[in-house]
């Protein structure tokens, strides 16, 4: 952490920044960012794209108690059908009886195939340092298998369309010890917090380039990070007790983002601060 | 060591005395060696500590690299080629472990 400056230093900051900003527009490290991002840009360049590989490779391998693969994975095109599945999420599954995001699906998959409980894939869905998660591993693989493919959510079945009801209620829904809302943030246009723009993310542009985006690759914590934790640390942010991974709540908060980006391509893994 | 194979990306083809751009991305954790355990114990460096890659027994480029390097590292440089032959790319571990990778260019 920084010393915290007296009152003449801030003063002095903020002559130093009017001073600037005489001379020349102010340069907001967003600029510094998008350069950072378009270097990355390739395929080759993105960390992310490691996370693939290893997601793909661990789809493939025998694991769990019943030392199967994830393979028979149906994601909702069918057993065995990764690619563009994610494009078509979140969606109601008929075997679990209820609506799910990628994320969840793919816990869900590893219960009933291989015999891990869902509890533990919840568990074990945010790395840590050095310690990589095999959700994330796994939620990146099929994201990026629908890459380049319009985000697509499924609003046929009733349970769907509540899920995008209940999920449009909770973005706006104010409340804990901030009286914070999803809103409170993401609902507006050229808006910032300290330096890092903010998403609008009820609109179809803003939320598209978001949305389609996740799994992203996070510098600044040298992993992937899957909508899920996006969920948790949104919640945490604003103060709100911790939210269950893959709960009702959640996907509903998904399903109402993808409607939100809709159209948008997959770009899975994007590159995040 | 890694358990992800290293991203290469070389140009199957170029011309005779062609510049081409090689980019290779490594998985690795790149453990400074500056932080500490929540029990005060410093966590042991453990990085890629150098690079190098080779033209048909040539040394193309060569780096060494430090403990300020972030994670998974991300390598982009040039070589001019004049013959057909094999980029081969090695990532030296502070364990001693050698990861090794080849990559094959054709000249015509």
């Amino acid at each position: 952490m920084m010393p915290r400056r007296g009152k003449l230093g801030r003063l002095f900051a903020g002559v130093a920044l009017a001073a600037a900003a005489a001379f020349a527009a102010p340069a907001w490290a967003d600029n510094e960012l998008d350069t950072y991002k378009k270097m990355l840009a390739d395929p080759f360049a993105n960390p992310g794209n490691l996370y693939v590989d290893e997601g793909e490779a661990l789809w493939k391998k025998p694991a769990g108690p019943k030392n199967v693969s994830l393979e028979k994975c149906d994601l909702g095109l069918g057993a065995g059908v990764v690619k563009g599945a994610h494009a078509k999420m979140p969606r109601f599954f008929a075997d679990a009886g209820r609506v799910m995001d990628t994320d969840t699906r793919i816990a869900w998959c590893r219960e009933q195939l291989q015999g891990i409980p869902f509890a533990d894939s919840a568990k074990t869905a945010f790395s840590a340092r050095g310690k990589k998660s095999d959700m994330e591993l796994l939620t990146t693989y099929v994201a990026n298998q629908s890459a380049g493919m319009p985000l697509s959510p499924q609003l046929g079945h009733e349970k769907e369309k509540e899920a995008l009801a209940i999920g449009e209620a909770l973005f706006f829904r104010r409340g804990s010890l901030l009286d914070y809302s999803c809103a409170t943030c993401h609902a507006a246009s050229d808006t910032r917090i300290r330096l890092q723009p903010l998403a609008h993310l009820t609109e179809n542009k803003s939320a598209g380039k978001v949305v389609g985006g996740w799994p992203v690759y996070r510098v600044s914590q040298e992993s992937v990070r899957a909508m899920q934790n996006r969920m948790w640390d949104c919640h945490w942010q604003m103060r709100y007790p911790s939210i269950d991974f893959g709960s009702e709540a959640t996907v509903a908060l998904v399903m109402y983002l993808t409607k939100m980006g809709e159209g948008a391509p997959v770009t899975a893994p994007a590159l995040a601060r | 060591m890694s358990e992800t194979k290293p991203r290469i990306k070389v140009p199957e083809t170029a011309a005779a005395g062609e510049v081409v751009t090689i980019k290779t991305l490594m998985s690795h954790i790149m453990e400074s060696g500056q932080r500490k355990d929540k029990d005060g114990n410093v966590i042991p460096r453990k990085i890629i500590n150098k690079f190098t890659c080779e033209f048909n027994g040539k040394p193309v480029f060569a780096c060494n690299l430090e403990g300020g390097i972030s994670a998974n590292p991300y390598m982009e440089f040039t070589a001019k080629v004049t013959e057909s032959g094999t980029f081969k790319f090695a990532w030296v571990d502070d364990d001693g472990t050698v990861t090794t990778a080849e990559q094959a260019i054709a000249v015509k």
